[in-house]
């Protein structure tokens, strides 16, 4: 545990100093308060008021694209500045290697989505009689277990390479396929169907905690790809040893 | 302390390390000499926990590298070839990350100890992207001594440093085998003849010779290489010399200039000095080379067939996919 902590508290000053990150995070808030900007306008024009979902919807489509960024170099950089042989020599578990770059890395992510927070606390001063608290909390709740599965998928992926470019857009590759694997469902019968949309990364989002409810499956389906993801990531360090 | 027994390590089809035996006694400066190529990182890597080998048995401090890896990686310190460091960190920073993950408990007490013995006191809190190659070194060797390690594995110490710098850390070095065992390897011969109390020759993954570097040069060195100059005239001399009882194998180096060798166990020195002078030559200089270990070093590994061409096994991402 103590090594995770050593390891994740690094990872997560580290970003700090690193302008990639500020630039990722920058870019994420400015793109999101434009959408929330003609969301809103948009909610005005058509006489409704505006609920959290103006800023959930498009939050998950820019975690999508910001997530790899964030995650690339976790473990990659490692590799290609050596240090890994220096992480793999110190008497440190490989398991609390990789969950610790995870750990790093989600509680950055997790402190760009507090900042998006501004603009549910904004909404809630302009709509009367204010927005649906009950919502805005399901709903950052299903983002953060969703951002805990995308990082531990970046984790994993970049274990794999020492380039970072290439961690990113296979990272990106492997969330496009979770998103877009429940696309032939309607081809493969009602059993093939069930288990495409249940692989299905942002389903689970979108039928539950974006519509206000907290699913107990989808917190365990989250929750199970995150500790699968990582378990691959070890196993992809270990492998890497025997070569 | 190092116990390495028929240790073999393939990346592949071939084969880096081909069942290399030995041992390393407490307080001991074990060598470990070879071109690179030889096997020298792949035998430290499996020693430090880095990799498992493909077959024998090695361990460090008591405890079997594969089965113990953690107890070898909390007793061992190592300097790889390539120093790790984070360039964005400060050298306190980098320090303090790996005393926590060493669970060191007066880590701030540690840092300045190890900072004192590289002496590096002043630049605790500069940022290692600013160290000179030099200084990196030393945070590299201020790391691998942080925990007190009983076992010191440094790979290439003295590479890339300036001759100041590298009499400091070879002195340094030596200290430190006073109180651990140190095996460090090196390509640089003499290096390994200052240093070290034991020196293992590898070549092809293979130990080719293994004694300290004083027998290593009296069992080649039976016999005795001997230099002799004259000014002037040097018609005829060379019959002269072969005449001389003891002397073998004169060679002219150019006119004047004379090599030969003694048979083993007679010092013909006196013998040719008196005959050379006694023939009315005018002696300059009569002196004896003495075999270095680069000769032992290069009559040990020239005996082998010829050496495939090796691929550069040190680096270890290179066989990674690098898109």
């Amino acid at each position: 545990m103590r090594n995770i902590w050593t390891l994740a508290s690094r990872e997560f000053k580290q970003y700090f100093i690193s302008p990639a990150a500020y630039l990722v995070a920058a870019m994420l808030l400015v793109v999101l308060g434009i959408i929330f900007y003609t969301n809103v306008l948009g909610a005005i024009f058509n006489q409704f008021p505006p609920n959290t979902q103006v800023v959930l919807g498009p939050l998950v489509t820019l975690l999508l694209f910001t997530t790899p960024a964030i995650t690339m170099r976790l473990l990659a950089e490692e590799q290609r500045q050596g240090t890994m042989e220096l992480l793999l020599t110190a008497p440190v578990r490989d398991y609390e290697l990789v969950v610790g770059k995870w750990l790093g890395g989600f509680l950055f992510m997790l402190s760009i989505l507090a900042m998006t927070w501004l603009y549910p606390i904004f909404l809630n001063q302009i709509v009367d009689p204010g927005i649906d608290q009950g919502l805005m909390m399901s709903g950052y709740l299903g983002i953060a277990l969703f951002t805990a599965a995308l990082v531990a998928i970046g984790v994993a992926v970049s274990s794999l390479f020492s380039n970072q470019i290439a961690v990113f857009f296979t990272t990106l590759g492997v969330y496009l396929a979770l998103w877009l694997v429940s696309l032939p469902t309607q081809a493969m019968g009602a059993a093939g169907g069930g288990l495409l949309r249940y692989l299905n990364l942002f389903d689970h989002f979108y039928t539950t905690f974006y519509q206000g409810a907290i699913d107990l499956s989808a917190v365990i389906y989250y929750l199970s790809v995150t500790a699968l993801a990582l378990f691959l990531g070890t196993m992809s360090i270990e492998i890497r040893r025997w070569r | 302390m190092i116990q390495v027994e028929e240790l073999t390590k393939d990346y592949g089809l071939r084969r880096a390390i081909d069942g290399i035996s030995f041992h390393a006694d407490k307080r001991e400066i074990l060598g470990f000499l070879g071109p690179n190529g030889a096997g020298k990182t792949t035998t430290m890597r499996v020693l430090t926990g880095y990799m498992p080998p493909t077959a024998g048995k090695a361990s460090v401090a008591g405890f079997d590298v594969v089965e113990q890896s953690l107890e070898v990686r909390r007793r061992v310190g190592y300097m790889p070839e390539t120093v790790p460091l984070y360039p964005d960190m400060t050298v306190y920073e980098y320090l303090k990350f790996m005393a926590d993950l060493r669970h060191l408990q007066n880590a701030e007490d540690n840092i300045d100890d190890v900072l004192e013995l590289v002496h590096m006191e002043d630049r605790a809190d500069g940022y290692i992207v600013n160290l000179s190659k030099g200084l990196r070194q030393r945070v590299g060797l201020a790391q691998a001594l942080l925990h007190q390690p009983e076992v010191l594995i440094l790979d290439e110490p003295t590479i890339g440093l300036d001759p100041a710098q590298i009499h400091e850390v070879r002195n340094l070095i030596q200290e430190l085998g006073r109180e651990r065992t140190v095996l460090l390897s090196t390509h640089i011969l003499s290096e390994a003849q200052q240093v070290c109390d034991r020196v293992l020759i590898i070549n092809r993954g293979r130990i080719v010779a293994e004694d300290s570097p004083e027998n290593l040069q009296s069992r080649i060195a039976g016999s005795q290489r001997i230099k002799l100059k004259v000014l002037g005239e040097s018609e005829g001399l060379e019959n002269i010399l072969r005449q001389v009882p003891g002397v073998q194998k004169v060679i002219v180096n150019h006119p004047g200039g004379y090599e030969f060798e003694t048979t083993p166990g007679m010092d013909a020195r006196p013998e040719v000095a008196r005959a050379v002078v006694s023939a009315g030559y005018e002696l300059a200089e009569l002196y004896p080379l003495s075999l270095s270990l680069e000769d032992i070093f290069l009559q040990l590994t020239r005996d082998e067939p010829n050496a495939p061409e090796m691929a550069d096994v040190d680096d270890f991402s290179s066989d990674q996919l690098d898109l």
